[in-house]
Formats: structure tokens, C-alpha cells, sequence
């Protein structure tokens, strides 16, 4: 078969392009080399949705990023996923710098940016007593929010499948070509695809595929950003986001509470060459602790860190999203260079992209789309007796698995269960947050591979942390010894 | 003459202890400095003997692996010879603690015996 | 509501002995609630031997050990919830907790003994740098893996820290059929026990490493190599010493995280230095009626003394209930643990409150050799037990004598410490 469109990526740009298109009759399916959505670059980042300060004015990266703010609360609403604007702070410490955050100011109006404000230091030290005694001013972004990436990339990518859109996971686009009556035809491990058009969502890989077809080459350099998460016990250092005041290589080192309650440090800047190193770095952790320490008072990164990780910014040369479709491959659109600020312009840049998809393919709006999605239940937030009612219809809420998130069977049996559900402890662990506590899934993993051997009848010997050949425990003890074969 | 160097076990010193031997007879003793360390460092050279714990398949049960352990110990170098017979061995549920599941471990006339109880599935 | 005298949070050996005392002090209303599927806790996956030296006088593997007292919590007809998840325990000792049968319920405590034990420092605690793949494990997940679950975590093993868990799991993935290259301690001494170095590193040749930690981690998926580095006096890798080693595994014994969430949010007042609850003598935390025992108090490396300990948490919790809690004008006696000690369980000793006997546990900061234990009262140095050897990895304990206590009215505080003479 032919599709209509075919999406290179399952990260936030592919899904919510796979989202927006399933609002029309086309067929669509989408690529994704991973097991799961969100296993690139989009599920490693600040997790910040932006206010649009910070992209340069009349850029496509303000204004996506100006519009993918906006859309982010109807959005969360009808994808059932939790998004606070707990506020932005560009803080400076140094006087003599204090005219950058007036710089700051000027580009955010331009860009379009609402309720910006300009504070004084006694202002700032009441919002955030925990600043450093340094900090002097700073430039306040009430619209700047919290989001968890990958409830928003799932979110999407369900709602999209859910409305006709096809995954095919494992399945890693190599090259593509277009033949004489106009149809794509990409070439993966496991087989040939053909589409009428082909949209480049490939993140980190996005400047490979374009550079196929296109005369015009792009260069994507992977700017790692190294990350460290704290224990929610520090989750309330902070209350709004706080970020350096911006230099060439970025928004520089922010300390935020994340939207789940723990509190996040990073990301350094480091750019390197080779696609997949996501390795952290000791050097990058040190930095990322003293960075930290300028803008907070005593906040104690070392010993509250429950994780680091470290993710790949796709930074294309010219520092700007490059979408649109590449004029002398008709029908191949890139959606290529989404850094920051991507995870907030996703659902703009989504837009966008089908947009022009539309044009070329001119589809039919299908009359029974439904956008609105039922996320995983979240029982913390329910009364006794709705839990105890819970309970009772299915015991298994009643059934803690992961101690320190309280996470119950029931959650996990659902983000099993559910379109493009889990299938590895990582996607159990992204849609649920089973293992993602201060214990780092120590107590729960045994747990949780018994459940997903149980639901979808993987061997426990084959499961793995993230599919491939992440296996958690590939041999039985004994095996091939006394009884078994 | 052998010379056999040993770290001893009784406390957290660690003794160094520095054993001469010849024909299989301890002829000096030194570094030890009480008299728990002499009585380790002697058993040591001449007759080293462990208790070996591990686990054994067991059928119809409701665990996965029956843990097991030999009743006594066993000579040091008997140790992987008892493994062998361990991992060889399949158990049937129900089992109690001190049910015995290999009579004569690889020959040293010792039993492995069950360290914990499991029901039947 | 439902009602009992005492709630015991935790079905390991702490939650185990403590209701064998309280019940055996009198209490008839005890519930035990514990969270997994069996009682024993991580006994039951310490399939080694060596437990029970001092209680039983013979060397008993864990779940041997735990069933002794799973034999009298049964004997005794001593209630227990398994599966069941306590959520919340309120300053006023409503327990909150939740199952799949009973839903989520409250249940109105006249005492709550805290037994919910600790947790496995993880990687990320460590900041140790690299990948994250699949393979890398806390010692004690892949404990429970091999010894429980039946599966192996994987073929060729470096191991970094060394206590007694990461030893342990040495020996027995090795007996397992695995090759255990290498084990690395930051610290440049072992907090394991010697007996474990012996029959656990050198019976089967593995190298033990001190003074060096892992300073990278490959592989993309699953673990392919780990690199370790020698670390200098300030913990900080030394370029040019690292050493590579191929391997799928990477196991992490690099201590143990009393699991405190739910003391915290009762407002327990918590210890910075343990971080167990702060207790009087009589092991109960700074809300009245709710007391503490075992590796939730302070992390023990012999169960027999989390059992001994155990003990008087429930006597006290059963005396608590019979009798209310203790008014008591006066201002209690505090311990100061300081040059070498570095804390003390209990914190405060109220005189009229305790036994004849009190044992005071302590551990020390470093290793010591041929050094003293002094115990001040407020100045006056009554105690000065020489010790041959002292170390971070073995608990240390003074018993103090009610009777001794009784000559000194004005006492104000205990001060312990290490002295070279």
C-alpha cells in the first residue's frame, strides 16, 4: 500500500504532526526506530514549556514558540496530561549586566510574549527566597510553564493512533528516493515503505535525510545537555523556573520544579559529533554543580540527586527550525533543527507542518475525529472514597508496585494496555513513573517485569530496560541444568 | 617449604597472617596477634572448609527456586564439585526447612538441606 | 475506624521481633502491616549464611532466621496484612494504608512501631558518569533476581563498592557461573566484613580494589565496559589510572538509605546524620507512641541486633499502651556523639524511663586501632573501654547502668567518643 504520509520520528514533532493529520482522511503512519515514542531527544530535555523571549525576533522560532505556548493549556486539557505555568526568571547577578534582561524584555513584546515584567531585587527575594544574595533583578515570564515531555509526546502519538494513525516501531528509516510517478519509497530494516509525501521528523537524524534530497545541505550538530534530577524533597526550592541570563550557547544552567514535584538542574552545553552519545559526563555533572550554586542559595545538588542523564539538542548551524518542503524533492517536507524551544513549540510546529501537507494533498476533515484523550488515572489525587470505588471495580489499584512514586498495578496494567502501550521498564516507567523515584526502580523492577511477562507474554528473560538489546536479565539461573532444557 | 599468606577473619584487623609449611604440616605461624587468628590461620592451611549456599530448581511450588545449603561445611576446593550437584539437582514441592534435597553432596557425605519452606503452587 | 493497640509498619525482622515482644509483654491487639507478598522482608532473599549468631548461637541463613520469628507471630496468632501498602501515618497515629481486598482503609493506632527497613543508595545518587543502559543494578535487585526470581543478571560482572551485599552477590553470581572481574571501593578501606573478603573475594580470586571508583560506563543498550579509576585523598579520580574492563553488569553495593517518607510526612524529627528518627531510650521518635527499630532507625549490619533492638521497641510500645505516655517534668539527658563517634541511637535517655540497662549503638567515622570508647558524664569520664580495632562497617555499642545513671542528679549530656589513650 501507499500512504498519504509517511513521518520519520515518533519524537514531539512527528507525534504532534501525526496528531494534526489525523484530523483529515489521509493515510499516515509513522517510523520510529525505537521501541517507543519519545526515545530521542525529546525525552531528554528541560521539560520547560517557554514563554518565547528568547529566539530572535521575526525568527520561525519565536513565533512557533509564541504559538505552541499558547496551545499548550487546551491542549493539555483535551490530551489529559498536567502542565503548570509556574513562571519564568531570567535572574541576573551581576549589575553591570542588568541591561540584557532590558534586551530580554524588548524581544519577548516583539516576539509577542504577554505579561512580561521587569523586577527590582526586593520584588525577586519575595518570590524566591532561596536565590543568591547576588541576584539583582530579573525579567519575569508569568506565561513560562512546567510540562512532562513524555506525557505530551505519548499523549499525541496516542490520540494520533487513536484517530487512525499507524506506528511501526523498530523500524529505522535508511534511505529514501522518489520515483518517476512521484511516490516515496523509504527503505527500513523491516522492508520497504511508500507515501506520497514524506515529512522529516528524525530529530538528531533530521539533517541526514534531508541532505538525500536536498541541494541546499544542512548541518545538525548534537549539543549534549547533561541533567541532573533531584529528590522531591527539594522539589519546592524553587517555585518558578529559574534561568542565567541567556549566552551564545543558550539559556544556560535553569533550576526548576518539575511538573511531577522533583526539581530539575541543567542542562550544560557541550557540542560534539557523534549522534548517539547521551553519556554524562563527569566534567558536565561537576559543571552543571557549580552553575547551579550561582543563581540558588545552599541548594545540595550532589546529595539530593536521584538521577543524571544527559540528552542531544539537534542545533542546526543556523540556529533556526527548518521546516518546509524541500523544493527540489516535491513532496518531502523537513521538520528538521527542533532544539529548544521544540518541546513548547511541538504543537505550533505540528500544525505547521500539517499545514502544509494539506496543501500539497488537499484531504477531506474527517467528521468522527476525536482530539480529546483519557490519560492514565492518577488515584493520589482522588478522595478515599473514590479510591476505595476504584478499588473495587479493579483490585488492582489497590496493589502498590513502585513504593516511592505510589504508583499502583492498576496504573501500570493501563500504560500496558492502552494504544501504543508500554512494552520495556522504560515505557512503563515514562507513562507511569514506576521506577522513576528516589529508589531508581531497585524495589519495583522485579515487579514490573513479572506484570508486562504477564500481560503481554514476553519471556522475562527477553524483556528489556528501552527494547533492542537493553535486556534486563537474559538467563535463568540453573538454565539447561537439572530439569530444564 | 610453602609460605602461604592469609588475611584472618575473626575481627575487623584483618591480620596478615604468614604461614610456613612443609609436608602439609605447619612448621611457623606468624602476624597473627591473638589466639582466635592462630586457631583460623591452622584450620586454614591444613583443612579450609566452607558452608555453600544457593539456590535449586523446585517443581510445582509457589517460588521460582528452592534456597538450599550444605548442613556442614565442605572443603574449600570441594566448593564448584557441590555447585555441580546443586545445579543438577530438581526439587518437589512442598518443602520444608532441613528437608534434605541431596544426601551426599559430591561425595564429602554431606547434606544439602532446604533453607526455607514452599508450598505447593 | 478500626482500632489496635499497637501497628507495626513492616513484616521484616525489625516488625517481626518487635510483635513477638509486644505480644509477649501483654499486648493482645497487634497488627503487622507489610507491603510484599510474604513476611521476612529482605531476609528472604539473603540466602547466605551467618545470621543469628548472638541471638541463636548458631549460624543460620536469612530465611532460616526469619522463620524463627515468622514461627512465633504465627504460634501467637499475631495478626498480619501482606500486600498491603501503608500510605499515610498522621501525628495522632491514624495509619492509613491500602491493599486489593480491603481497599484503602484507616486504622486508629494506640502505638505505631516504624520496621520499614532501607533502601539501596542508586546509581544516580552516585553521579557516576557514562550511558544508562540495561545491566546496571543496586546489589540487592540483582539479590532478588538470582536468589528469588531465579534469573541472572548477566554474565561478566564489576562490582562497584564493598559492602557486604556487593560480597556477597560476588560469590554468588560467581557460584551462579558468572566472572566477576573486579570490585572497587571508594573508600580506602572495606566496609565489609573480613570473613566476606575472604570467602567471598579471595576463594574465588576477584580483585579487590580500594581507593578507586568507576569513573565511566559504556554501552548504549547494555552494559559493555566500565571503567574504573584510582581516586585520590579528596575522592576525585586520578587521570591516568583507569583501568577497562568488558563486562554486561555492573552491580552497585554503595550503601543503604533508611526509608523514612512516611516518618516525615507523620513529622517524625529525623536524624541528618542517620537519617532515621531522632529516639529517646525508649526508641520512641519525637511524636509520642510512634517508635522505631531496625535499618528504618539507623542502618545495622547484624540482624541480630535489629532483632535485640526490635525487641525493646515493642516492650516499650506495649508498656506505652498499657500505661500512656510517660509525663515527665525533666529535661532529658542528651547524647553528644563527637571526635570519631558519629552518632549515637538513642539520642535522649530520660532516667525514670529506662531499664537497669541501656544500650547506646554507635558507629565510628574511620578505622581506629588500639584506641579507647570514653563515655563523659557532662565532664567526668566514666567509661574508657580499650578496643583493638574499630570501624566504620561494625556498629559499636556502650551499656550503660541505670544504677550508675542515678549517682549523677544534674546530669545534662553523655558525650561519647574515640581517644588514642
Amino acid at each position: 500500500m501507499t500512504y498519504d504520509c509517511i513521518i520519520i520520528g515518533a519524537g514531539v514533532s512527528g507525534s504532534a504532526t501525526a496528531r494534526e493529520l489525523s484530523k483529515y482522511d489521509l493515510n499516515v503512519c509513522v517510523l520510529e526506530k525505537g521501541e517507543d515514542v519519545c526515545s530521542g531527544t525529546s525525552k531528554a530535555n528541560s521539560a520547560i514549556v517557554h514563554a518565547g523571549f528568547d529566539a530572535a525576533e521575526g525568527s520561525l522560532m519565536a513565533k512557533l514558540n509564541v504559538e505552541g505556548n499558547e496551545m499548550m493549556d487546551e491542549l493539555c486539557a483535551d490530551l489529559d496530561i498536567p502542565f503548570d505555568r509556574n513562571g519564568s526568571l531570567v535572574v541576573c547577578i551581576h549589575e553591570e549586566e542588568k541591561g540584557g534582561l532590558q534586551e530580554l524584555y524588548d524581544r519577548g513584546i516583539a516576539n509577542g510574549v504577554k505579561e512580561l515584567r521587569l523586577l527590582n531585587k526586593e520584588e525577586l527575594h519575595e518570590m524566591e527566597p532561596n536565590l543568591a544574595d547576588e541576584a539583582c533583578a530579573a525579567l519575569y515570564a508569568p506565561t513560562g510553564g512546567i510540562i512532562c515531555p513524555f506525557m505530551l509526546n505519548i499523549a499525541m502519538a496516542e490520540n494520533a493512533a487513536v484517530n487512525g494513525v499507524d506506528f511501526f516501531f523498530n523500524t529505522e528509516a535508511e534511505t529514501l528516493h522518489r520515483d518517476e510517478d512521484g511516490i516515496w519509497h523509504i527503505r527500513t530494516n523491516n522492508g520497504e515503505y511508500k507515501t506520497r509525501y514524506v515529512v522529516n521528523a528524525a530529530g538528531i537524524y533530521s539533517d541526514v535525510f534531508h541532505n538525500m534530497v536536498a541541494d541546499k545541505k544542512i548541518h545538525i550538530t548534537p549539543r549534549r545537555g547533561d541533567y541532573c534530577l533531584l529528590d522531591k524533597e527539594m522539589g519546592s526550592f524553587v517555585k518558578h523556573t529559574i534561568f542565567p541570563q541567556p549566552t551564545k550557547l543558550g539559556k544556560g544552567v535553569l533550576v526548576s520544579p518539575t511538573i511531577h514535584g522533583n526539581l530539575i538542574v541543567g542542562p550544560t552545553a557541550i557540542d560534539i559529533e557523534d549522534k548517539e552519545a547521551t553519556a554524562t559526563t563527569a566534567a558536565g555533572i561537576n559543571d552543571l554543580i557549580a552553575k547551579a550554586g550561582m543563581h540558588v542559595n545552599n541548594l545540595p545538588v550532589a546529595r539530593k540527586v536521584i538521577t543524571s542523564f544527559a540528552g542531544l539538542r539537534a542545533h542546526e548551524d543556523a540556529h533556526e527550525f527548518v521546516i518546509g518542503e524541500v523544493k527540489e524533492a516535491p513532496g518531502f517536507i523537513d521538520c528538521a533543527g527542533i532544539e529548544s524551544p521544540g518541546l513548547t513549540s511541538s504543537p505550533a510546529i505540528g500544525r505547521m507542518v500539517a499545514g502544509i501537507v494539506c496543501d500539497l494533498a488537499k484531504p477531506e476533515k474527517k467528521a468522527d475525529w476525536n482530539g480529546k484523550r483519557k490519560g492514565i488515572l492518577n488515584p493520589s489525587g482522588m478522595s478515599v472514597e473514590e479510591r476505595n470505588e476504584l478499588i473495587k471495580k479493579d483490585p488492582a489499584y489497590g496493589q502498590i508496585i513502585c513504593r516511592c512514586e505510589s504508583i499502583s498495578e492498576g496504573e501500570i496494567l493501563d500504560a500496558i494496555r492502552r494504544p501504543l502501550g508500554a512494552r520495556s521498564l522504560d515505557g512503563v516507567k515514562r507513562r507511569t513513573r514506576a521506577g522513576m523515584g528516589r529508589c531508581q526502580a531497585g524495589f519495583c523492577s522485579p515487579r514490573v517485569m513479572e506484570i508486562i511477562n504477564r500481560e503481554l507474554g514476553i519471556p522475562t528473560e527477553k524483556i528489556t530496560k528501552s527494547g533492542g538489546k537493553s535486556v534486563i536479565a537474559p538467563e535463568r539461573t540453573k538454565a539447561g541444568k537439572g530439569g530444564e532444557a | 617449604m610453602t609460605t602461604k599468606e592469609l588475611t584472618c577473619i575473626g575481627c575487623p584487623m584483618g591480620c596478615q597472617i604468614t604461614v610456613q609449611m612443609e609436608k602439609g604440616e605447619v612448621v611457623s605461624l606468624e602476624g597473627y596477634t591473638c589466639q582466635k587468628g592462630e586457631i583460623y590461620a591452622r584450620k586454614e592451611v591444613t583443612n579450609p572448609t566452607r558452608i555453600v549456599t544457593s539456590t535449586v530448581l523446585i517443581e510445582g511450588g509457589d517460588k521460582e527456586r528452592l534456597p538450599v545449603k550444605t548442613k556442614n561445611d565442605i572443603p574449600k576446593d570441594k566448593i564448584f564439585d557441590v555447585m555441580k550437584d546443586i545445579d543438577a539437582v530438581v526439587a518437589k514441592a512442598p518443602k520444608k526447612i532441613g528437608d534434605v534435597i541431596i544426601e551426599n553432596v559430591a561425595g564429602t557425605g554431606v547434606e544439602v538441606i532446604a533453607t526455607r519452606n514452599i508450598d505447593r503452587e | 475506624m478500626k482500632s489496635y493497640d499497637i501497628v507495626i509498619v513492616g513484616g521484616g525482622p525489625a516488625g517481626l521481633a518487635a510483635a513477638v515482644a509486644a505480644r509477649e509483654a501483654g499486648t493482645q491487639s497487634i497488627l503487622i502491616l507489610e507491603r510484599d507478598h510474604e513476611l521476612g522482608g529482605i531476609l528472604n532473599q539473603c540466602i547466605h549464611n551467618g545470621f543469628g549468631l548472638h541471638t541463636f548461637n548458631e549460624e543460620l541463613t536469612g530465611p532460616e532466621y526469619a522463620y524463627r520469628f515468622m514461627e512465633k507471630v504465627f504460634a501467637e496468632n499475631i495478626e498480619y496484612k501482606l500486600n498491603t501498602m501503608v500510605m499515610d501515618i498522621s501525628a495522632d497515629r491514624v495509619v492509613t494504608a491500602m491493599n486489593k481486598t480491603d481497599g484503602m482503609f484507616e486504622i486508629q493506632a494506640g502505638a505505631v512501631i516504624l520496621a520499614m527497613g532501607c533502601r539501596e543508595r542508586p546509581r544516580g545518587a552516585l553521579n557516576i558518569p557514562g550511558y544508562r543502559p540495561a545491566g546496571i543494578f543496586s546489589a540487592g535487585t540483582a539479590q532478588r533476581l538470582v536468589n528469588i526470581e531465579g534469573y541472572m543478571p548477566g554474565r561478566e560482572v564489576v562490582i562497584l563498592g564493598s559492602g557486604d551485599i556487593g560480597l556477597i552477590m560476588a560469590r554468588r553470581m560467581t557460584l551462579e557461573g558468572a566472572k566477576v572481574k573486579v570490585v572497587a571501593e571508594l573508600l580506602p578501606f572495606s566496609g565489609g566484613l573480613k570473613r566476606n573478603i575472604v570467602q567471598c573475594l579471595d576463594d574465588f580470586g576477584i580483585p579487590l580494589k580500594l581507593s578507586h571508583t568507576v569513573v565511566d560506563i559504556e554501552g548504549k543498550e547494555r552494559v559493555s565496559a566500565v571503567t574504573i579509576a584510582e581516586v585520590g585523598p579528596d575522592m576525585k579520580p586520578i587521570p591516568g589510572t583507569e583501568e577497562r574492563y568488558t563486562c554486561d553488569t555492573l552491580l552497585l553495593s554503595c550503601g543503604l538509605i533508611p526509608e523514612n517518607e512516611l516518618s516525615k510526612s507523620a513529622g517524625v524529627e529525623l536524624n541528618p546524620v542517620t537519617s532515621g528518627p531522632v529516639v529517646n531510650e525508649s526508641l520512641e521518635t519525637s511524636i509520642p507512641g510512634v517508635f522505631a527499630c531496625g535499618n528504618v532507625l539507623h542502618v545495622h549490619d547484624l540482624v541480630d541486633f535489629v532483632s535485640e533492638e526490635a525487641k525493646k521497641a515493642g516492650e516499650n510500645a506495649s508498656k506505652f499502651v498499657k500505661e500512656g505516655a510517660a509525663a515527665s517534668d525533666k529535661e532529658p539527658i542528651k547524647f553528644v556523639a563527637t571526635e570519631g563517634a558519629r552518632y549515637t541511637v538513642p539520642s535522649t535517655l530520660d532516667i525514670d524511663r529506662m531499664d537497669d540497662l541501656l544500650t547506646v549503638r554507635f558507629r565510628v567515622g574511620a578505622v581506629f586501632q588500639d584506641s579507647y570508647v570514653s563515655v563523659y558524664f557532662d565532664d567526668e569520664r566514666i567509661m574508657h573501654n580499650k578496643k583493638r580495632i574499630m570501624a566504620p562497617g561494625e556498629m559499636e555499642q556502650v551499656i550503660l547502668q541505670k544504677k550508675k545513671l542515678a549517682e549523677y542528679p544534674n546530669l545534662k549530656t553523655i558525650t561519647i567518643k574515640i581517644e588514642k589513650e
